[in-house]
């Protein structure tokens, strides 16, 4: 599937625009995200700062790009894969803009939790979730760069591990939460970033998805994706 | 990115059908994309008129290969297609309008609720009467309003006394949806009419002779958008008690109108699928790039 080939090169022009203001808009919210779970592992609470600032940024390249498309709906009345790209591409950006909400939650929590020393020791399994989810989110944006099916499906079957992921973390705080219950507050901050990671998550899922309609033509949404699977792949037992 | 712009190789029906000889898009397509078949759904359920292997000739030049598709009771099937593709010649063989072009051939079985159309005691006339047609230009006859759609009824004597032909050309105009417009006016010539009601009152005249298909070339390219609408609306209206074959160059009045849509390139027959599919995710290379704009 390609972009260009238009008689009208005005269009091709005009669809390349949206879908490289989509690729910046995912590189932006790439950054926040990033930004965000590295100045609450590194209790920064400057760099937290700055990234909840920078949210507004998002916002606007959302309301962007959905003028644009909105503007080649009504000029060219897309068809067939023209018309798939407009519609993943309105989509698309509404989750990247919520990643982006997710982003500055975290960013703001931990403005909080730099002042605090006291909860460092359950840092290292919040910063494997993150791990995890800074890497899904990244494939996802790849996946769409590339229009890549393959790598997206491999995106979406990563969701199980990140709320396996998610779940013990929420019983290790937890515990932490019964064992002082001082730290209660702050442990609360720490599963809510926790919770915002797995939303993350959920968002780079629901991006591959896209790409898959974007591409196939085919919607996966709410369909389990070892359902999904075995029609793209069917001579493969490891995916 | 290669622009060069030909003309087809081996086309026939171009210069036939379309005084531009420049078709806009590239013949680069058929050296790299097959159109050996058709792909999708060409047949249907309940078809009310068949064509199977239909070739259609212009002396030794061939502008159909090959086709078979099946137009379903009561829906609406939209031919779409580049300029010289064979969409209309194809439309026309359903009624034998190409008997009236004397180099014209047309082999392969075509069929109207399974008789053959072409067999030898099939009267064309009464065949056109079965299968009407609506052309591109409205073309009423130089009569007034009433005397066009009276004209097919007293032509196969469809109606015994003046008040029942009265009836009819009423009723005709009512589903024409132009009643309410000229029914102070019926004698006034129907070329006084505005484009939109012209072909209003060429469909009404279709409609008289109460035929079972309508075939529609190209019925608004020559209207204005708000004509349009009013025509696609009454094409929707009309297909509860008709069905409906209709060639047409804007691929948003197929979109809008139909519920099958076929694809033509080059005399042949690309794909057939629900007019949905074709337009959000169609089977063929082609088809998709003849949709979305691109060269083909």
């Amino acid at each position: 599937m390609e972009i260009g080939q238009h008689i009208s090169q005005r269009y091709n022009q005009e669809l390349e625009d949206i879908r490289s203001q989509v690729l910046k808009m995912g590189g932006l919210v790439e950054g926040q995200a990033e930004g965000a779970v590295k100045a609450l592992l590194e209790r920064d609470g400057d760099l937290a700062k700055t990234i909840s600032k920078q949210d507004y940024k998002v916002n606007k390249m959302e309301v962007d790009i959905d003028e644009e498309c909105a503007r080649v709906i009504a000029r060219r009345q897309p068809t067939a894969s023209d018309l798939r790209l407009v519609i993943a591409v309105v989509k698309v950006i509404t989750d990247l803009e919520r990643v982006g909400d997710e982003a500055a939650k975290i960013a703001s929590y931990s403005i909080k939790l730099a002042e605090k020393k006291t909860v460092t020791q359950m840092y290292a399994e919040l910063e494997h979730l993150s791990q995890l989810v800074l890497n899904m989110l990244h494939d996802a944006l790849d996946a769409f760069a590339r229009l890549d099916v393959e790598q997206s499906l491999t995106v979406i079957s990563l969701e199980k591990k990140i709320n396996t992921e998610f779940n013990n973390l929420s019983r290790l705080l937890i515990t932490h939460m019964m064992e002082d219950p001082r730290h209660i507050k702050n442990v609360l901050r720490i599963t809510w970033c926790a919770r915002s990671l797995e939303r993350i998550g959920d968002h780079s899922r629901n991006i591959c998805e896209y790409v898959v309609y974007l591409v196939k033509g085919k919607d996966i949404r709410h369909t389990k994706i070892d359902e999904v699977l075995p029609e793209y792949f069917p001579d493969d037992d490891e995916i | 990115m290669t622009t060069a712009v030909g003309t087809l190789p081996g086309t026939t029906a171009a210069t036939l059908e379309s005084a531009d000889p420049k078709p806009i898009i590239e013949p680069r397509s058929e050296f790299d994309i097959d159109i050996s078949g058709t792909v999708g759904k060409p047949f249907v359920d309940n078809p009310k008129m068949q064509s199977r292997n239909c070739n259609v000739f212009y002396d030794d030049k061939q502008a159909i290969f090959d086709v078979d598709l099946d137009i379903g009771k009561n829906e609406i099937i939209a031919l779409i297609g580049p300029s010289g593709c064979g969409k209309s010649t194809y439309l026309r063989v359903f009624n034998r309008m190409n008997d009236t072009i004397p180099i014209c051939r047309v082999t392969g079985e075509h069929t109207l609720d399974g008789q053959d159309i072409y067999a030898k005691d099939q009267d064309p006339v009464l065949l056109r009467a079965r299968v009407g047609m609506v052309f591109q230009k409205p073309n009423p006859f130089p009569k007034s309003i009433y005397d066009n759609v009276a004209y097919g009824a007293r032509l196969h004597g469809l109606a015994s006394n003046r008040s029942e032909l009265d009836d009819l050309v009423e009723a005709s105009l009512i589903k024409a949806g132009l009643f309410s417009e000229v029914k102070d006016d019926l004698q006034k010539p129907g070329t006084g009419l505005s484009g939109g009601q012209q072909q209003r009152l060429c469909i009404a005249r279709a409609i008289a002779v109460d035929p079972e298909v309508i075939l529609m070339d190209e019925p608004t390219s020559a209207l204005d958008p708000i004509a349009t609408a009013v025509i696609e609306e009454l094409m929707d209206d009309l297909k509860t008690n008709y069905t409906i074959a209709i060639v047409t160059h804007s691929m948003q009045q197929a979109a809008r109108v139909s519920q099958r849509t076929a694809y033509f390139h080059l005399g042949k027959l690309v794909e057939v699928n629900d007019t949905n599919q074709v337009f959000t995710n169609p089977e063929h290379k082609l088809t998709e790039n003849y949709i979305t704009g691109r060269f083909g």
